[in-house]
């Protein structure tokens, strides 16, 4: 089975539970008086439901002929790419997003720009560094003091 | 008209608004000039601070003259490089490209710089025409009519989609509008479909959704297919067209124009196919000699979709202005930004928030003009932006995508939505399903739901549909929307097989 249609096999899944909350669950603790009125919150997504199973099961079991051009990336020789560097930036994408709070946002925006070249094939440190320690605190000066926003610049054992 | 062009030319040209204009552009160009960026992921990383300007007339120039910048600036990497940063300027590079191999780089960049100022300034022209004409017709517009419009737009996406993607296209809209009902609704005041997670309560965040279907795919197939970005792009010199060029592309920047704008206003189509069909039709409409010249290197060829790549941005904007439709997933992009700065864009836009509206229109006269100014003589210089290695760009791109969600919602647990979406995203990516009508369905699904919702309790239930005859006419239109490519697909099968369709 092609990757389209497992992908609308897990579609066809997701719209059955979105289907089974809006028609049996959802109903039930609404207040009375919202229970006379011509439109409930589940109407909408009942109605979409029914769409997304109708359309997931067209793809599913091919009704429209599709065509099997090769987009960019031919996903049947994933191997023949740089997998490794994809999943391990990834990976790094999760752990930044993981260690942000704790580690203090210089900290660990510098980690992540430094790591992410050296993933992909970076050796020269004594650019990588100094590029991504100015990034981070030129960023970390727009975001707190232009744009208001609070980012725990430092880690969490200093201050605040 | 002449009191709006005035209000618009007194907001446009406050100094801090030319200074948005032009820090839009210069920004729009450098970032749309980096391969994988296209304007959509530039606006959604720009839009925190554009909503945090406060000031809508002030966050809209910004925006408008980053989706200008970054359209022109992706010519300029496909001209230069064979490396299109946009997928509006891939027919750019058809003939662009030969032309700067053959030592022609100077004048296939002044022939872009001109193409797309004609094209952005006739559209901004069509615009001030047609955009209060529309929405005079707007105002007689009903919630009913609202919802069978949208409709219609969801429709039109499915009518554009390729050869047997029409399903996919729609299920992929389906999937925005599911998306669009979690949360708190506006109309009723119950948590829908959160599972008890209380980050969901608000909803998914437009920005980081934005960023996980379009910039994390885009970055993540960069790090998978390396293209060789950084080399050289040889002596640019020779930047003077002659008289007789001059005259040749005259009457193709003309029509492009036109027919781009008109392509622009359409929904969900866009800068892309405008600038694929106007090379097209250029093409068929060319002399045989020149015709042969097409794909190596003819000034037509690249005139005919740098114009009309950037009148079809002009148009997009006309339902979205007007109707408060977006027409692509930029315009969708900048509608939530508008919302977001409680501006709500619809036929009310040109008499609540007159200097809004006009303001726009007014700064893309101002923008054109400042790319046009920019691209001549900064090109070479701006063009060493590409010369960053692969290796530092990547890592710079995802961090920017991180901050772009970060910054949306303040909250750690995004980014890691962020990430899960972006699998998801490149996994659809990989199947080829469309990702931009996702992005367009969740961001009317809130607005269609409510519409809906209002036309259902005015009417006291379903009702509307056949008592309104707009509404009806609306819905049959996005029925055979939805019906003609596959009826057209269907043709084409029973035509290949051999079965005669009579004459």
């Amino acid at each position: 089975m092609a990757l389209d249609r497992w992908i609308a096999l897990i579609l066809l899944s997701i719209c059955f539970l979105y289907g089974y909350v809006a028609w049996f669950t959802m109903d039930g603790n609404l207040a009375p008086f919202m229970q006379r009125k011509p439109i409930w919150p589940s109407t909408f997504p009942k109605i979409l439901s029914v769409f997304g199973i109708i359309l997931s099961l067209a793809i599913l079991l091919g009704f429209e002929k599709s065509d099997d051009t090769v987009g960019e990336i031919d996903y049947r020789r994933l191997t023949d790419y740089k997998l490794g560097q994809a999943i391990l930036m990834l990976a790094l994408m999760v752990a930044y997003a993981l260690c942000l709070r704790s580690l203090g946002f210089l900290g660990s925006t510098t980690a992540f720009l430094v790591l992410g070249s050296f993933i992909l094939g970076e050796r020269k440190f004594h650019i990588m560094v100094p590029i991504s320690l100015t990034t981070a605190v030129v960023v970390w000066y727009l975001v707190q003091e232009v744009l208001g926003i609070f980012l725990r610049p430092l880690p969490f054992f200093m201050g605040v | 008209m002449l009191e709006g062009i005035l209000i618009g030319l007194q907001t446009a040209l406050s100094l801090q608004n030319l200074l948005m204009v032009i820090g839009g552009c210069l920004i729009g160009t450098f970032i749309g000039m980096l391969p994988g960026l296209g304007p959509m992921s530039i606006i959604a990383i720009m839009i925190p601070v554009a909503i945090s300007l406060g000031d809508p007339s002030a966050a809209l120039i910004l925006l408008a003259g980053v989706y200008y910048g970054a359209i022109f600036g992706g010519s300029t990497s496909s001209i230069l490089l064979n490396a299109p940063g946009v997928a509006g300027t891939v027919a750019s590079a058809f003939d662009g490209y030969p032309m700067a191999r053959q030592g022609k780089a100077g004048k296939a960049l002044t022939i872009a710089a001109i193409a797309s100022f004609a094209g952005g300034t006739i559209g901004a022209l069509l615009l001030m025409i047609f955009a209060p004409m529309l929405s005079s017709v707007a105002l007689l517009f009903h919630s009913a009519e609202y919802f069978g419009l949208m409709i219609v737009g969801l429709s039109a996406i499915a009518a554009f989609a390729g050869n047997g993607q029409v399903a996919k296209a729609l299920l992929m809209t389906v999937l925005g509008l599911i998306m669009a009902t979690v949360g708190l609704g506006s109309l009723f005041n119950m948590p829908r479909f959160t599972g008890g997670v209380m980050e969901l309560q608000s909803g998914f965040g437009f920005v980081t959704l934005a960023m996980a279907m379009f910039a994390l795919p885009e970055a993540i197939f960069l790090v998978l297919k390396p293209k060789n970005v950084g080399d050289d792009g040889g002596e640019i010199k020779d930047l003077r067209i002659t008289r007789a060029e001059a005259r040749a592309i005259a009457p193709v920047i003309c029509r492009q124009s036109v027919q781009g704008f008109f392509i622009g206003v359409l929904p969900g189509a866009g800068a892309t196919i405008a600038s694929f069909l106007g090379y097209a039709v250029e093409r068929n409409l060319a002399s045989k000699e020149e015709q042969a010249e097409f794909g190596k290197g003819s000034i037509k060829g690249l005139a005919a979709p740098e114009t009309a790549n950037n009148a079809a941005c002009t148009g997009s904007f006309v339902p979205l202005l007007t109707l408060g439709i977006p027409g692509s997933g930029t315009t969708a992009i900048l509608l939530g930004a508008l919302i977001a700065l409680n501006v709500t864009p619809g036929p009310r836009l040109m008499i609540d928030d007159p200097q809004i509206f006009w303001a726009v229109i007014m700064s893309m006269f101002i923008g054109n003009l400042v790319l046009l100014v920019l691209n001549l003589p900064l090109i070479p210089y701006i063009a060493k932006v590409l010369a960053i290695p692969r290796n530092y760009l990547i890592p710079f791109i995802m961090f920017f995508t991180l901050m772009g969600a970060y910054i949306g919602q303040n909250n750690a647990t995004e980014l890691l939505l962020l990430v899960g979406f972006g699998i998801c995203g490149i996994a659809l990516k990989f199947a080829n399903f469309p990702l931009p009508p996702l992005l367009i369905g969740f961001i009317l699904g809130g607005m269609m739901e409510d519409n809906f919702a209002r036309a259902v309790q005015l009417y006291g239930g379903l009702s509307f549909i056949w008592e309104r005859p707009m509404t009806l006419g609306l819905l049959i239109i996005a029925v055979i929307l939805i019906l003609l490519p596959s009826m057209r697909a269907m043709n084409a099968r029973i035509r290949a097989k051999g079965v005669a369709d009579g004459d």
